[in-house]
């Protein structure tokens, strides 16, 4: 359904103001810690305050007898239920599976990551529960620490004691491929190797986690309102891995969440506290994260330190990429921890290339430090930062522009479906044309006489650019399910056509901040011919949609909206015939255009709003052919990801005295495949660019060596404010649509961080060596005295 | 947060009277205080706000040509009508964001001290006079150390009297995350001197650069300071920034403060 053939105001390709926003920025969204129930009671968490210790003793008496106390609970009351389970089973090389400990409510006999919960205190108000939490004593015996991956790895102490080890798997991929991808780099001209770091991030949405647990005595059935990406995962994972509460029994809800960015797909401890807890006393229990706990527990992200080597011939044509990642897990598997440096980065590390041999190994590995899961393009960031690095850098080892050597070795056109060297089928792409367009947005021309005007001012100017292409719309079932995935990918919809003719359409993608309540209703009204403010969106909530897989990997749209297609596409069969009766034809008669059934070739007709009322009030209707109402169901999924790609550029002007970068200009060109709202696609990409730039250029998670979190608030932990942030040029017209989906989209979501990073450092590290500065590289972040550290390390 | 009472003298009388109760603690705009009393880091049994105060706020110019600014008076104050010394007036329009500008103090900044705030090194480079309710304190004796000043126990800060240099600017490099002071650097020159104050870079809090200042008296440009260098040993070492990397952006703000002075 391309944009061009619209005919319905505010449909596909309208540029509709978000309506969600209204609510949002007036002050009345309502958020988990906005919903306040009668005889709600308070959680606080009592946290360690060390890295690694085995927990002596608890006691809890003083804490009980404080006032208001209801009751205090420790890992001990826990240690029956299940654990918290990681999403995908992940096999070593050797065919061993991944070494998975539990990851239970409450820390029991161990403490493994400041901030890991050992006991939880609820009572009439949060300042008495804060009180009470201070006097819960706790014997804990500290135990050296391991934060640094290589020193875990090489035998510092152990994490879990019980798996004997800190290394969760070690994968190759393809593993098939190793010795061909070996002997290529043997006997190739150029190899050019680079070690790199993708820094570790700390999520920092703006709402906080938070959850309210309500137990209802009478029916025997638990209401949890939570800040989730997925409501009807984190039923799921409580359901059938922790608490064993009945599906039928759960009813979780995920009301207005303010982002979430990957941290909140995951089912945290905190939610089943508060969900026993409420059973235990019959009262609705509420905990909301303070931001220093954020920092300490909210599932962090990236983490990788790779070597990569790309080989090549002497003219800059590929002949393979291999790569040894070491991927930090955090001292417990979060839900998605062992497929984001797996399965969503190994199979994009041929990235945009017709390169032949490809070879990924990873290594997982424990530490004591909060856990490590997907964080915006989750696996994807990491792969496309390795490949344009060390593209960039190979183009400058052989004296080619790195734009040639980049276009080189694309994948062309006609190509397409190509069978990538690393597993996966690009539907389509045109990844010159998005070059191209790159090329005029950048005005690489007037490059030159933009440098000498800083080099006039005693600043060094740099220019650095790359390509991307990522695979997201997360599914297909049967193919994850071959590669580990415990779960699967598809998605649900209902739409509901009310009897007076407006309509509920239930989504299972969840939004918070993504624009679902605007762009889906585009596409419905598109599809019925009718005003997309007739029309409203459900979703976060258990009770009131049909199923859903949540939102994450840029897969709403492409999955969810295409069950939102598939689910219309049976409304319109059946009004069809509901009309065709009304107007005595037969339903292959009947034609639906804006908003009007009509007779093929007369000028017989009912509008839509007198065929929904029909259903309703089926008066003089045929009961035996057509059931009374109008509300469709639709799952989808898919038979592929789809496969978003663009280049990237990024202007920098660098003060050689301080190391202070500036961006001075970024250009995004992108091909998301044909666009619902252009206006919400350029704020997607704008988002993501501003992470992709935080990364680069400022955000520092640090641990210290016993493993502290040196970088705990936002005295220490920098987030991109507006003007670390240039104004961005961002163009997304003429994508190539993805072949698998009814809409022909691809994701948007995540492009932005997963291509932004590269290019930061390119042009750095070409402003570095424009200034005769001999630094082929430095990782991230990017900050001031770091970039002025390498400026003058010896020998450079 | 803790439970406490909390007070709005109208007088400095009155505020001196109610310090003097056990565990009671001053609050100017709270820009420091209120975040740790949010971590529970203190517990005072009162808090005394001095901003109720008419006579520790605004600016004006006193018979000696000095800016006099009321202690309880907000960067935004400052900001909008110290134009008389506008190397002050541009330091107090870059502390913090708005919000902060419009709660902050200059007593509360100086009495609190931080190494990495602004108004000690603009303090300290122009020889202000701190006032409190009991005495006049000069600068030079005023600041002793990180979060360490002359003050007794329970004195206020009622005013702060900057003379006017000639020529003066404040030169900023901010930390990226808290955005304090990595390092900042005022240079004032006076009729009677060159006077150099840093903040943000070392171990002991604020300090005057002398060597600077004697390069400077010579030589008001930034050549002059080529042949300096100030050793990396006492300054500031952590996640921003080595005190190698201090210690030099010391030498580059203060040479951009020279050539920026007006």
């Amino acid at each position: 359904m391309p944009k061009d053939n619209s005919t319905v105001e505010g449909g596909i390709g309208a540029a509709t103001v978000r309506r969600e926003d209204i609510r949002f920025l007036t002050g009345d969204g309502q958020y988990t810690d906005d919903i306040v129930l009668q005889g709600q009671t308070h959680a606080i968490f009592v946290r360690s305050d060390v890295a690694n210790g085995v927990i002596k003793s608890i006691d809890t008496s003083a804490a009980e007898a404080m006032p208001g106390v209801l009751a205090v609970f420790t890992g001990e009351d826990f240690a029956e239920v299940g654990g918290n389970p990681a999403g995908w089973l992940i096999n070593s090389r050797d065919g061993e599976p991944m070494k998975e400990p539990k990851r239970p409510v409450l820390a029991h006999g161990k403490v493994r990551h400041v901030g890991d919960a050992y006991a939880a205190v609820v009572a009439e108000t949060k300042e008495q529960a804060m009180d009470a939490a201070a006097a819960v004593e706790v014997d804990i015996e500290e135990l050296d620490a391991v934060t640094d991956m290589t020193s875990a790895i090489a035998g510092g102490g152990l994490v879990h004691d019980e798996i004997e080890t800190n290394i969760c798997f070690d994968w190759g991929w393809i593993e098939d491929n190793r010795a061909a991808t070996d002997a290529a780099i043997k006997a190739a001209p150029h190899v050019t190797t680079l070690e790199l770091v993708n820094n570790r991030l700390v999520p920092n949405a703006m709402e906080p986690r938070a959850s309210t647990a309500d137990y209802n005595k009478g029916t025997g059935e638990y209401t949890l309102y939570t800040t989730s990406q997925n409501p009807h995962l984190t039923r799921l994972l409580i359901s059938a891995f922790v608490l064993g509460i009945p599906e039928n029994k759960l009813r979780v809800v995920a009301p207005d969440v303010g982002g979430g960015f990957g941290s909140k797909i995951y089912h945290y401890g905190e939610e089943a506290l508060v969900l026993a807890a409420s059973k235990k006393l019959k009262r609705p229990v509420k905990w909301t994260s303070s931001r220093s706990e954020a920092f300490l527990t909210d599932a962090h992200g990236r983490d990788h330190v790779t070597k990569i080597e790309l080989a090549c011939e002497k003219d800059g044509t590929f002949i393979a990429f291999r790569t040894e990642t070491l991927a930090n897990v955090g001292a417990y598997l979060s839900n998605f921890s062992t497929v984001t440096p797996t399965f969503l980065h190994g199979t994009l590390m041929a990235g945009n290339y017709t390169v032949p041999n490809v070879y990924v190994n990873v290594k997982a590995v424990f530490t004591n430090t909060a856990p490590v899961d997907a964080y915006r393009g989750a696996g994807r960031p990491e792969a496309t930062y390795s490949i344009e690095r060390v593209v960039d850098m190979a183009a400058r080892e052989l004296g080619m522009d790195p734009i040639k050597i980049r276009r080189k070795n694309f994948i062309k056109p006609d190509q397409f479906p190509f069978a990538s060297a690393a597993g996966l089928e690009y539907d389509s792409g045109n990844y010159d044309r998005q070059m191209d367009k790159l090329e005029v947005m950048i005005d690489r021309d007037g490059f030159s006489a933009r440098r000498a005007e800083s080099e006039k001012k005693g600043m060094l100017r740099g220019l650095g650019l790359n390509a991307y292409v990522e695979a997201c719309g997360i599914a297909p079932s049967n193919l994850i399910g071959i590669l580990g995935a415990r779960v699967g990918l598809y998605d649900a919809a209902t739409v509901r056509v009310n009897a007076t003719g407006n309509l509920a359409v239930m989504v299972g993608a969840h939004s918070h901040g993504q624009g679902h309540e605007t762009a889906f209703p585009q596409v419905v009204a598109e599809m019925l011919g009718i005003d997309p403010m007739s029309i409203e969106i459900v979703h976060g909530d258990t009770a009131k949609i049909p199923f859903g897989m949540g939102t994450y990997g840029s897969r709403s749209l492409a999955v969810c909206g295409s069950a939102v297609v598939r689910a219309t596409e049976k409304i319109i069969v059946k009004a069809k015939k509901i009309a065709a009766h009304m107007l005595a034809a037969a339903d292959t008669e009947i034609e639906l255009r804006d908003g009007q059934f009509s007779v093929a070739g007369t000028n017989k007709s009912v509008s839509f709003g007198e065929v929904a009322l029909k259903a309703y009030i089926p008066h003089q209707f045929p009961i035996e052919e057509i059931e009374p109402g109008l509300e469709e169901t639709a799952f989808y999924d898919p038979a592929n990801f789809t496969y978003p790609s663009g280049a990237y550029a990024c202007e920098v002007e660098l003060d050689p005295k301080t190391g202070k970068v500036t961006i001075e200009r970024f250009a995004a060109a992108d091909d998301f495949g044909n666009i619902i709202n252009p206006m919400i696609v350029t704020g997607q990409v704008h988002g993501g660019i501003g992470q992709g730039i935080g990364q680069a250029l400022i955000e520092q998670t640090a641990y210290d060596e016993n493993g502290q979190l040196l970088s705990a608030s936002y005295m220490d932990y920098a987030m991109p404010r507006a003007d670390d942030l240039p104004f961005y040029q961002v163009n997304h017209d003429d994508g190539t649509p993805c072949t698998h989906n009814p809409l022909g989209v691809k994701g948007c979501g995540e492009a932005g961080a997963i291509a932004s990073p590269a290019s930061v450092v390119n042009a750095v590290i070409d402003a570095m060596q424009s200034g005769g500065k001999n630094v082929t590289h430095m990782d991230m972040p990017l900050t001031p005295s770091r970039v002025w550290e390498a400026m003058n390390a010896k020998g450079v | 947060m803790y439970n406490f009472e909390m007070t709005r003298p109208s007088t400095i009388a009155d505020a001196v009277k109610a310090l003097q109760d056990e565990d009671a603690q001053a609050l100017g705009g709270g820009q420091t205080l209120i975040p740790t009393l949010k971590q529970r880091l203190a517990m005072p049994s009162t808090l005394v706000s001095l901003t109720g105060i008419g006579e520790m706020r605004g600016v004006c110019m006193s018979d000696a040509g000095e800016v006099c600014v009321g202690g309880a008076t907000p960067h935004a104050v400052v900001a909008r009508e110290a134009s008389a010394f506008p190397g002050l007036a541009a330091l107090a329009s870059h502390i913090g964001d708005p919000a902060v500008r419009n709660r902050g103090t200059v007593g509360g900044s100086l009495a609190n001290n931080d190494p990495s705030a602004c108004y000690p090194a603009a303090a300290l480079a122009s020889g202000a006079t701190i006032i409190t309710n009991a005495r006049e304190i000069v600068a030079d004796e005023y600041f002793q150390g990180m979060f360490t000043t002359a003050l007794e126990e329970g004195e206020i800060i009622t005013e702060v009297r900057f003379p006017v240099p000639e020529k003066s600017h404040y030169e900023k490099f901010v930390q990226p995350a808290s955005r304090f002071a990595l390092v900042g650097v005022m240079v004032a020159k006076y009729a009677d001197g060159v006077r150099v104050a840093v903040t943000g870079a070392s171990e002991e809090g604020v300090f005057r650069w002398a060597e600077a200042e004697a390069a400077l008296n010579a030589n008001f440009s930034a050549d002059a300071l080529d042949d300096l260098s100030l050793g990396g040993d006492d300054m500031i070492s952590d996640l921003h920034g080595s005190g190698d990397y201090r210690a030099h952006l010391v030498k580059v703000m203060t040479g951009r403060a020279v050539s920026k002075a007006a």
